[in-house]
């Protein structure tokens, strides 16, 4: 059916052998592709080809044709479909031929992978773990009610949702294989801080927006279904991106249970109020209180305010050219890849919309197709009702073949559809994934920021230094005052040295990060977009036949009115 | 007459020689051809080339062209309605669409379509092709035929009249209560029947109609689509480049090829599919014309029995009475029972040939909707066939792409 060899195919393209990776720099380095191909073929994942579950005949979200083409992938996620494959929906007889090779030759599925490594030749079923190493596979699911207990200013308690989130996972850090956790949709936005935080640098997915408008105009069970599936797809794809998945952040997440004991991102003003406590005088008076393990971090509001400022200012300096920045990014690879990744965004956006007007094109060709049909049905049903002659009924029968085809191309439109709308969400993934690319490269800007910024301080503390050097040694005996400012001072030129080594280091550090993901990005990029014009393309031939198929039985049937009339 | 050597094409592809023998068998064929616009402005409006080829002994010479307008093929249609009463007379297509659609290319061939198609059904009718006033819309000058066509203006009745007629039939029914006779109406199960039939089909044509409209429609928007997806994949594989960009790119421009295909066949699924389901809908609103026609011709018939009834014991009484009025009733009484015989002969006449007609109706909706569907399955299955070959001529470039 066509589920499973879809199926089949989905798991063996992204298979690999975790071992054979030549990549491997760094543990973070296992290609996305080997990540991948530990989790069960249908975790959903941007940056791999999507899984192509079929579409069970009764469960067909077209038949309650939904609102936008994205709610035709969203209402089959984690439903592994591999065992609904709907029964009366033969595969496409190319694609057959074509599917099976997958199945059984490795070495297309390599070309795809760019690895010489043997690929799993099972599929993976859902409901068990692959054999492969660093599989992890989640799922969201049971949305509950709970009320917020204790200090809640509104009467009657304040409720929210929770979700079910369930992991099966053979990571060892783990320390378990399947586990359960509540988390509400805060838990999930501190969680995306979180890692936005200690991950900077590196493409992290994107999480599912707050939409504070759209939950009060949806339908609350509709917003909560949609929040359902949005949360599942970002844990995913979390679980697919080759470092995150080992991470702290991710590990606390699904599986401590109780409150998250994750730090909240902190909003600025409790951040003033606790912060003006510790407001860091380093950069603000001559005493010195930086901690250098804080530069490795944005400056963010709050108690950062001051070291804002000083960056502001600095990059101001730096727009306005006033004095050459003391380190400016040279990288020119970096900067080309850059320039790329921003007309990639553009066509990326551009050939997104045009696949969603394609989709919708095809999905009323259908429709009308089956419109066309019923009313033949009906017609059909009249005229034999009503026949006088036979005349009548001849033309009945032929209505009725009409009507048949017509109504089978429908259908065929329709599956088309769905496969299509799988296929071409992998444009829709990349473009949602540019958030995570300029998330990264402003980690790396803002990070550029500091070491310049620190920098100029060194410049300025350096001057001031020598100034009060140059005025003391003018006094006889040494002047008390002044020596004891200059000690200070020089204290605190060390301290800052100190913070511009870890400022450079990090910012060397995101560098890379940014390189490594971005070579990742290509590779896997280029993988899935190659799936995805296979797949889409297959797709459309096979459904082409088969809709050519219905119709040539039509016009054989009434090929003898064309031998009749002159 | 001029005896035109002309290649034209008639509906069996034969070349007729104008020195056919006249001992060969009887034909008439007719075309409409070679739409022109003339006049300018709101006068404006397209004139056709009707072009005849006959063998018939009434028409003068084998070959006639002559220059037609839209109101001229009205004023044939009125005649032959109100002179062959009971006779499905074929339907016209209507007779204007929106101003700025009026002179576009579409519309202007789907007329043409539709006017030619009307012109030979009459021509192959057995009786109507008899008719003196289709000799005359085939040979008359244009001159005569203005002359005509503006006598009968107001006489005639327009296309909205013959609708009208019906009407007037169903507002007897309101005279009842304005006390007035009840009307007449046939009581024959039989033909209740039939009358219910092609009102309810119409209901059913009409709708099918619709949706093959809409499926052109979609046939367009799907072409359209396909082509700004196709543009769209050339220019991200221009940002790609290598062989994925490659790919990208045949893939844009396999797009654009097929939706070129698309809307060839949306232009054919007009002329070829939707454009007959709607003249199907306007034989059906001919009919029920006709319909209307045999209710008035019942009424008319029976209204007149009645008062020949009356006048025949009016005048029993004048005569036994030796009344000197008897001799003008007896005048009076013989036209009115000549109108009489000619009402109920007129009724006659519509039943036997509406008998006729039905089944030659049904028997040559059949043909036709047979080679409707079969041409609607072939384009459908020649479409998907291109579709299929287009995109598997990709996939050797795709697998090219992947290594």
């Amino acid at each position: 059916m066509m589920g499973s060899s879809e199926e089949g195919m989905e798991s063996l393209v992204l298979d690999d052998d975790d071992a054979n990776n030549r990549n491997d720099k760094s543990s973070f380095s296992t290609t996305y592709r080997s990540a991948m191909s530990s989790s069960s073929s249908s975790t959903s994942h941007p940056l791999s080809a999507p899984p192509m579950t079929s579409t069970p005949a009764d469960s067909d979200p077209l038949l309650a044709p939904p609102s936008s083409y994205h709610d035709l992938l969203l209402r089959n996620p984690s439903s592994v479909s591999s065992s609904s494959s709907p029964h009366d929906i033969d595969p496409p007889a190319y694609t057959d031929v074509v599917f099976s090779p997958f199945d059984e030759t490795t070495a297309g599925v390599n070309e795809i992978n760019g690895h010489d490594s043997p690929t799993l030749s099972s599929s993976d079923s859902p409901h068990s773990l692959s054999r492969s190493p660093d599989s992890i596979r989640i799922t969201v699911s049971n949305p509950q009610k709970e009320q917020e207990t204790g200090n809640s200013l509104v009467p009657g308690g304040n409720t929210y949702v929770t979700y079910l989130i369930t992991t099966r996972t053979n990571i060892p850090s783990f320390n378990a294989t399947e586990f359960s956790v509540r988390r509400r949709f805060r838990d999930v936005v501190t969680l995306s801080d979180r890692l936005a935080e200690a991950y900077r640098g590196y493409f992290v997915p994107p999480r599912p927006d707050k939409s504070v408008v759209e939950s009060q105009v949806m339908q609350k069970q509709e917003f909560v279904e949609q929040r359902r599936v949005a949360l599942e797809k970002y844990l995913r794809r979390l679980s697919g991106h080759p470092v995150i998945k080992k991470s702290d952040e991710l590990r606390v997440f699904l599986q401590v249970q109780g409150k998250l004991p994750l730090a909240m991102s902190t909003d600025v003003a409790s951040r003033m109020l606790d912060g003006a406590v510790k407001l860091p005088k380093q950069l603000f008076s001559e005493s010195v209180v930086v901690a250098p393990h804080e530069v490795a971090q944005p400056a963010r509001g709050g108690r950062d305010l001051f070291r804002l400022f000083k960056e502001l200012r600095q990059s101001v300096a730096n727009d306005w050219g006033g004095a050459r920045p003391p380190v400016v990014e040279e990288d020119k690879e970096f900067l080309e890849k850059k320039e790329k990744m921003q007309d990639l965004e553009v066509q990326l956006s551009n050939a997104s919309q045009q696949a969603e007007t394609l989709v919708k094109a095809q999905q009323d060709m259908g429709e009308t197709m089956g419109e066309l049909g019923l009313a033949f049905v009906k017609l059909t049903k009249f005229e034999n009702q009503e026949a006088m002659f036979t005349s009548q009924r001849v033309r009945a029968a032929d209505m009725k073949n009409v009507a048949t085809a017509a109504v089978k191309a429908s259908r065929f439109y329709r599956e088309l559809n769905a496969q299509t709308v799988k296929h071409l969400d992998t444009l829709h993934e990349y473009l949602g994934l540019m958030l995570s690319v300029h998330a990264a490269f402003s980690d790396r800007s803002s990070a550029l920021l500091t070491v310049q910024t620190l920098i100029s301080e060194l410049a300025s503390l350096h001057s001031r230094a020598e100034k009060l050097e140059a005025a003391s040694s003018k006094i006889f005996g040494g002047d008390k005052s002044r020596i004891r400012k200059i000690e200070e001072l020089k204290e605190t030129i060390r301290v800052t040295e100190d913070a511009k080594s870890v400022a450079i280091r990090e910012y060397e550090r995101i560098k890379e990060n940014n390189r490594t993901e971005l070579e990742r990005l290509d590779r896997e990029r280029r993988a899935d977009f190659s799936n995805m014009l296979k797949g889409f393309v297959l797709n459309q031939v096979g459904y082409a036949e088969k809709i050519a198929n219905v119709w040539a039985k039509v016009a054989e049937e009434t090929s003898g009115y064309v031998k009749e009339s002159t | 007459m001029e005896q035109q050597q002309q290649q034209h094409r008639t509906p069996s592809g034969a070349n007729l020689s104008p020195r056919s023998p006249s001992s060969s068998p009887p034909y008439l064929f007719v075309s409409v051809t070679d739409p022109v616009k003339l006049g300018n402005g709101v006068q404006a409006y397209i004139s056709y080339r009707v072009i005849t080829k006959t063998n018939f002994p009434e028409y003068q010479g084998h070959e006639k062209i002559v220059i037609r307008r839209y109101s001229d093929f009205v004023w044939l249609r009125d005649r032959l309605f109100d002179k062959y009463q009971g006779i499905f007379i074929p339907p016209l297509p209507e007779k204007s669409a929106v101003e700025k659609f009026r002179f576009s290319a579409e519309f202007i061939e789907m007329r043409r379509q539709a006017l030619d198609v009307f012109v030979n059904r009459i021509a192959s009718h057995h009786e109507l092709q008899q008719s003196e006033d289709l000799r005359t819309f085939l040979q008359a000058d244009e001159e005569t035929m203005e002359r005509l066509r503006s006598l009968e203006t107001g006489y005639f009745k327009k296309p909205a009249d013959l609708m009208q007629i019906f009407k007037d039939v169903q507002s007897k029914v309101s005279d009842v209560v304005l006390g007035k006779e009840k009307p007449l109406e046939e009581s024959n199960p039989e033909y209740e029947k039939l009358k219910n039939y092609f009102f309810e089909l119409e209901n059913h044509l009409a709708e099918a109609q619709k949706h093959a409209y809409r499926l052109v429609k979609k046939h367009r928007e799907l072409g359209q689509s396909l082509s700004d997806f196709g543009k769209a994949a050339k220019l991200l594989g221009a940002c790609e480049g290598d062989a994925l960009g490659k790919a990208f790119g045949e893939l844009g421009t396999k797009s654009e090829t097929l939706s070129i295909k698309l809307q060839k066949e949306a232009h054919q699924l007009l002329m070829n599919f939707e454009e007959p389901l709607k003249d199907y809908v306007r034989s059906v609103q001919s009919i029920k014309a006709t319909i209307a026609e045999r209710a008035n011709a019942f009424s008319h018939q029976c209204e007149l029995a009645e008062t020949v009834k009356l006048k025949e014991i009016n005048l029993e009484k004048l005569q036994r009475s030796r009344s000197d009025k008897v001799g003008e009733a007896e005048i009076e009484f013989k036209e009115l029972k000549a109108d009489s015989e000619e009402a109920t002969c007129r009724f006659e006449t519509i039943v036997r040939r509406m008998s006729e007609e039905i089944v030659r109706f049904q028997d040559q909706k059949t043909l036709d909707m047979g080679v409707v569907f079969h041409e609607f399955a072939e384009g459908q299955a020649r479409l998907a066939n291109s579709i299929a070959d287009a995109w598997r001529s990709l996939l050797p470039k795709l697998e090219a792409c992947s290594t």
